[in-house]
């Protein structure tokens, strides 16, 4: 399993405030494994992905992809980002947008390039929107547009920070099967952070929770659900309902503590 | 209830506005001829006159376009200076610390102050017109491009970086398009100034433009002409900045668009 992608010791503190945001996190995730990073607000699961994608250094500890030290993004490793009105680009189409990664990295013609970039958005469902602005797409379309965009890189990795948290119940069910099949049609390497068990608990095959501020590793649990997974069914479960209630009360656990701490 | 027919005119229509320059334009007449009969107060037909004889005779159209290539020179500049150097002030920290404090010394000097210093350097000439309106035109320009570019979401740049871009290809495809509504609002205010810099120029030493012109008009008695002059002023600025708008609209269409401005 390891050997892959490796947090090993990872800490982060901001000089601004004085406090850590993670703490001597370690975990790996193994080739075309789908983890999910969850914890309560403010423990610095999103500062770790930013440094994990090499946007942003450690104060201590390495994040090694391959064996080597990561210090700056790789074009292995694709970010989507939660904030998708910003990531996409409003001032280009969307097939422009989906195009900017790989427009400069290939000596290919533009007819070329479009027509992989127009592959991009058939896989996510977008063709007819392809000379869209953003501004004319939902919020899940727009999310839609960034993953067809990190995908034309042909990415072995996507690092996802909560991108369906601000989409609404039934674009975030769709994007959520979708990111599934992708995962599985492109045998690709999925972290994600979320905040919501429930979405963890149906993307993952395994989930690691981190404490509350500062985050360590508070536990990290095998989800051991058959995929295809189903938003009825598996949600169903027995396993499903057990490993809910595991994590619910470690989450209550963490924000308690957390709570705790800074009173 | 419905409203009363005329108030929702008012409100639905610029109608109104129209007709109250032409109300103003009927009381100078009226004014002129009947109430202050004094050549300084000349009636509107009598510039119209003035007006229409110097556009067929040709001075108008020399002065106007003597006028139109200081101000574009200069402007234009203006902009190729005040975007590039701006896009480095706010991009490269390092850049902003150096520069800042020595643009917030130069900016607050009002445009005119810098005449005599350019009289003594590049004399009276074009030059020194051209300078004056490029160095008044610069600072909206160069301000607003900074300010567009360090308020650029830090999210922005972070997809640059995973998306694999160059600080070349960052600045063109980022940064560039991210500041230019921002920038263009530089480009607006800095049009006008342009334009008064410009005048006011060729008002203290030139001998062609239409500053020149109109306080020609004035010493020599012409005051019908003089008139004219500021007319032609007038109806030149107002089409330069619908222009303006409209070039503008055409740039940053997704930026007017999404945020719900038509």
């Amino acid at each position: 399993m390891s050997g892959y992608l490796e947090i090993e010791r990872l800490s982060k503190h901001f000089s601004a405030h004085g406090r850590a945001a993670c703490e001597d996190i370690s975990f790996a995730v193994g080739q075309r494994e789908f983890v999910a990073l969850i914890g309560p607000s403010g423990c610095g699961k999103s500062t770790l992905l930013h440094i994990t994608a090499g946007l942003s250094l450690p104060t201590s500890g390495t994040v090694r992809l391959k064996g080597e030290t990561v210090i700056a993004p790789r074009p292995e490793m694709m970010y989507v980002f939660q904030q998708y009105t910003k990531s996409i680009f409003p001032w280009k189409t969307v097939l422009d947008n989906v195009c900017l990664g790989i427009k400069y990295r290939s000596q290919a013609p533009r007819k070329q390039l479009e027509e992989l970039g127009r592959e991009q958005l058939e896989v996510v469902g977008l063709a007819p929107y392809a000379h869209y602005y953003p501004y004319q797409l939902s919020g899940g379309m727009q999310q839609r547009v960034a993953i067809a965009r990190a995908l034309a890189r042909r990415p072995e990795i996507l690092l996802m920070d909560e991108p369906f948290s601000a989409l609404d119940a039934m674009m975030r069910v769709e994007l959520q099967d979708l990111l599934l099949w992708l995962w599985q049609d492109f045998g690709l390497t999925i972290l994600f952070v979320t905040h919501d068990l429930d979405e963890a608990l149906y993307v993952a095959q395994r989930v690691v929770m981190l404490s509350a501020s500062p985050g360590k590793v508070a536990e990290i649990l095998d989800v051991p659900l058959p995929y295809p997974r189903n938003q009825v069914q598996t949600r169903r479960e027995p396993v499903y309902l057990e490993l809910r209630e595991r994590l619910y009360n470690l989450m209550v656990k963490q924000v308690m503590a957390g709570r705790t701490e800074v009173a | 209830m419905k409203k009363n027919p005329i108030l929702r005119w008012f409100e639905t229509s610029r109608g109104s506005g129209v007709i109250l320059i032409l109300l103003l334009l009927c009381f100078w007449q009226y004014s002129a001829l009947y109430i202050m009969d004094t050549p300084t107060w000349p009636p509107v037909t009598r510039i119209l006159v003035a007006w229409y004889e110097n556009i067929i005779d040709g001075t108008l159209i020399v002065n106007l376009l003597a006028t139109l290539w200081r101000q574009m020179l200069g402007y234009w500049l203006a902009v190729v200076l005040g975007v590039s150097l701006g896009l480095a002030v706010g991009y490269y920290r390092f850049a902003y610390n150096l520069l800042e404090p020595l643009i917030e010394v130069f900016r607050p000097i009002p445009g005119p102050a810098y005449l005599p210093v350019l009289v003594l350097f590049v004399g009276i000439g074009n030059e020194m017109k051209v300078t004056l309106v490029l160095v008044a035109s610069l600072f909206p320009i160069l301000l607003n491009t900074y300010g567009g570019v360090r308020s650029i979401d830090p999210v922005q740049f972070d997809t640059a970086r995973t998306l694999g871009l160059t600080t070349l290809q960052t600045l063109r495809e980022v940064v560039l398009p991210a500041a230019s509504p921002q920038i263009l609002t530089g480009m607006r205010i800095s049009l006008a100034i342009s334009l008064i810099l410009a005048i006011l120029s060729e008002m203290i030493v030139s001998n062609d433009g239409l500053g020149y012109f109109t306080l020609l008009a004035e010493r020599t008695f012409k005051v019908p002409d003089m008139y004219a002059g500021i007319f032609t002023l007038a109806m030149f600025g107002y089409a330069l900045n619908r222009l303006f708008l409209l070039g503008e609209a055409k740039i940053i269409r997704w930026h007017q668009e999404s945020s719900g401005r038509k």
